[in-house]
């Protein structure tokens, strides 16, 4: 199958879109676009409702500043919240891997 | 009784019951046919009551239409025909069949004119929906059902306690506004935030969602919470409590989706988190924020079941769904890729997908009411979907990094459903009009004007910077994050196993002091009251012994004087 063979290539070398050279052209690739929404304010009249969300590039600051705050936020709360995925489980009970049994019972499909 | 009076529910009622008689491609025509059929029926449903019918002694309405009801009916009935065609091949006959009934009391509720109608169908979906979630087919499943079936039933309780106070205090039926001002009302409220997933009970949903099968997840992220959403629009459209549960609804499915590892469980989280726009959009309760609660709904309800269908073929591929275990999946499911990242993208709202010119009404609707904190809140959060669904989900499960899995893409069925959804999820994107015209309300907004455009690519861009900066705190864990169903989970039974110990330790004291007082009262027996060995050797009673003149002579004069005493009383 031409299947297999492509796979066996991709395998032995990388896909195109993991080398290193495309993930660095990606991230410069990436700032420019970045760069550019927020000049783009000079040109594009952004309507603020309440002052400050008309600020030159507040919508740039604002959603890296409240990602930030929730990623931190949740890594503070994840070190009480967290446990281990077997939590749950009676101790005597064996482990069931949620799906993999079910695959191999319902794989009927001929594609 | 006349036709009309008949809910188009009933015709996938009667295909839940179909699905189990036939095989084969007939059963295969039904699932595909009966919804298109429910999607016709709805649209022949008129505004206004049809018709009443005589129940125990109440005038019941079946079938009321109006624009609203009419806009869920579509979409429920949408989902039900793309979520048959995705699942019709893989599915069982019993897991398609209580979807179908499922859906049947979602498509009720819509048309539900009463309150007895509308907690009939309710009950309906919560029995059925238990059933989905059973065939998942796992020890877990069947633990997780039984906590949904729990929460639901009991939710259906209060609702039923809040109905009748209402009934009995306003002597109607009907299904109006109101809003949670006594014990009824509040009830009815809290009946229906439970199905909301609203706080202190989110837990279920992201319990029981993803212990179904693949394909049944796909139908349970449709039906239940986006009918709570309709039933909050229909009844308490306003009510300001709302806006609190909502935000809090927002960034709880966020934190919780942040932290998780289980890409259907991301996802459950994420229906939190957007439901909690709809919430807080019923509770601000403008004709601008009921149309941003109904559109957002419909757009809702299909890019997440796109979301759950790419994930669901995934798991059906693989069989793997934690994030610890896929990556690099993207090789071999180009489709199933290409179509999660369109749902991510409409989840997170980006300009040209059906969450853009949906969810930005609602903040729209905040900034005219003046609500800062709100809309501010409101943006945040869109950052924040961003952030957990729109790049966490694809990235962990499609590129991060190779996991060495090489599964084939989706079966054709499959592909083919998730290719009408991420369709869909595009036209309404570019052509919001479409949806518009089906609103309760006029719609004078106009999603598409430059600077928000602007606004929205520089606040999710850097949301999506903050993403790969912030990858090394993001690294995935193999854990699960408490939540407040560890009270029943873990606290409960701990407690009832504290209680039981407790109880043991005192039976035991018990028996010993009952021991300790009968060998006290037997030594005192032998003692004041004779032995229990006379002269024969044969043990008696108390009272049948031979006892000492002495105490004898003692009694009879007690007895004596008291008889004498009472006698003169």
């Amino acid at each position: 199958m031409s299947d297999n063979s492509k796979h066996s290539q991709a395998d032995e070398q990388l896909h195109w879109l993991v080398r290193p050279a495309t993930i660095r052209k990606l991230w410069i690739g990436f700032s420019v676009v970045l760069a550019l929404t927020v000049v783009a304010q000079s040109v594009i009249y952004v309507k603020g409702y309440f002052g400050i969300d008309a600020w030159f590039g507040f919508g740039a600051v604002y959603g890296f500043a409240s990602c930030l705050l929730m990623v931190l936020v949740a890594k503070v709360l994840g070190v009480v919240l967290k446990r281990p995925g077997d939590y749950y489980q009676e101790p005597g009970a064996t482990h069931s891997t949620n799906d993999s049994k079910r695959v191999v019972e319902e794989s009927v499909d001929g594609t | 009784m006349g036709l009309e009076t008949l809910s188009p529910a009933l015709i996938l009622l009667l295909a839940a019951v179909l699905i189990g008689l036939l095989r084969g491609h007939a059963r295969t025509a039904v699932v595909l046919l009966a919804p298109l059929l429910t999607l016709w029926a709805v649209w022949q449903v008129p505004d206004g009551v049809q018709g009443t019918v005589k129940f125990l002694s109440y005038y019941i309405e079946p079938v009321e239409g109006s624009p609203l009801r009419r806009l869920f009916a579509t979409v429920f009935a949408i989902m039900v025909f793309v979520g048959g065609l995705y699942a019709y091949r893989v599915a069982r006959w019993y897991e398609l069949s209580a979807a179908f009934a499922y859906a049947s009391g979602a498509v009720g509720v819509c048309f539900a004119g009463d309150l007895i109608t509308l907690f009939l169908y309710w009950e309906l979906m919560a029995l059925f929906s238990t059933v989905v979630v059973w065939c998942g087919g796992t020890p877990a499943a069947r633990a997780a059902g039984i906590r949904y079936a729990i929460m639901h039933l009991l939710g259906g309780v209060i609702l039923k306690v809040g109905i009748e106070g209402v009934v009995v205090g306003t002597g109607s039926i009907q299904v109006q506004p109101m809003l949670a001002h006594d014990f009824s009302t509040w009830m009815i409220l809290i009946g229906i935030l439970i199905n909301a997933a609203a706080p202190p009970v989110s837990a279920w949903l992201a319990d029981a969602y993803p212990e179904s099968s693949p394909t049944g997840s796909v139908f349970l992220s449709a039906f239940t919470t986006k009918t709570a959403v309709l039933a909050l629009i229909l009844l308490f459209p306003g009510e300001p409590v709302l806006i609190g549960v909502g935000l809090f609804m927002v960034m709880y499915g966020i934190i919780y989706a942040l932290l998780e590892n289980d890409a259907r469980r991301i996802l459950a989280y994420s229906i939190v988190n957007q439901v909690g726009f709809m919430v807080c959009a019923v509770g601000i309760g403008t004709q601008m924020a009921l149309n941003g609660a109904a559109a957002h709904a419909f757009a809702h309800i299909i890019y997440k079941a796109l979301l759950f269908m790419s994930a669901g073929v995934v798991i059906y591929r693989t069989g793997k769904s934690k994030c610890t275990d896929l990556g690099g999946l993207f090789r071999t499911m180009p489709l199933t890729t290409a179509c999660g990242i369109i749902g991510a993208l409409a989840i997170s709202s980006f300009p040209l997908t059906s969450g853009f010119t949906t969810k930005s009404m609602i903040s729209q609707a905040a900034v005219d009411e003046s609500l800062v904190v709100v809309y501010m809140l409101l943006t945040a959060a869109s950052a924040g979907v961003f952030l957990h669904a729109g790049i966490k989900f694809p990235w962990f499960v499609f590129f991060q990094r190779d996991s060495g899995l090489r599964p084939k893409d989706a079966p054709w069925n499959m592909g083919l459903a998730m290719v009408l959804f991420a369709g869909l999820c595009i036209v309404l994107g570019v052509f919001p009009e479409l949806l518009y015209s089906l609103l309760p309300y006029p719609v004078e907004y106009v999603p598409y004007t430059a600077g928000k455009v602007l606004f929205y690519l520089q606040l999710l861009l850097f949301s999506g910077l903050a993403f790969f900066v912030l990858l090394p705190l993001m690294k995935r864990t193999e854990t699960i994050s408490l939540d407040t169903d560890w009270l029943w989970r873990r606290a409960g039974p701990a407690l009832l196993r504290l209680a039981e110990k407790g109880l043991a330790i005192m039976g035991a004291v018990i028996d010993r002091l009952r021991l300790r007082s009968q060998q006290l009262a037997q030594r005192l027996a032998t003692r004041y009251l004779g032995q229990p060995h006379t002269a024969d050797s044969k043990e008696r009673g108390v009272f049948a012994r031979s006892w000492p003149i002495g105490t004898t002579a003692l009694w009879i004069a007690g007895l004596l004087s008291a008889y004498v005493l009472l006698y003169y009383l």
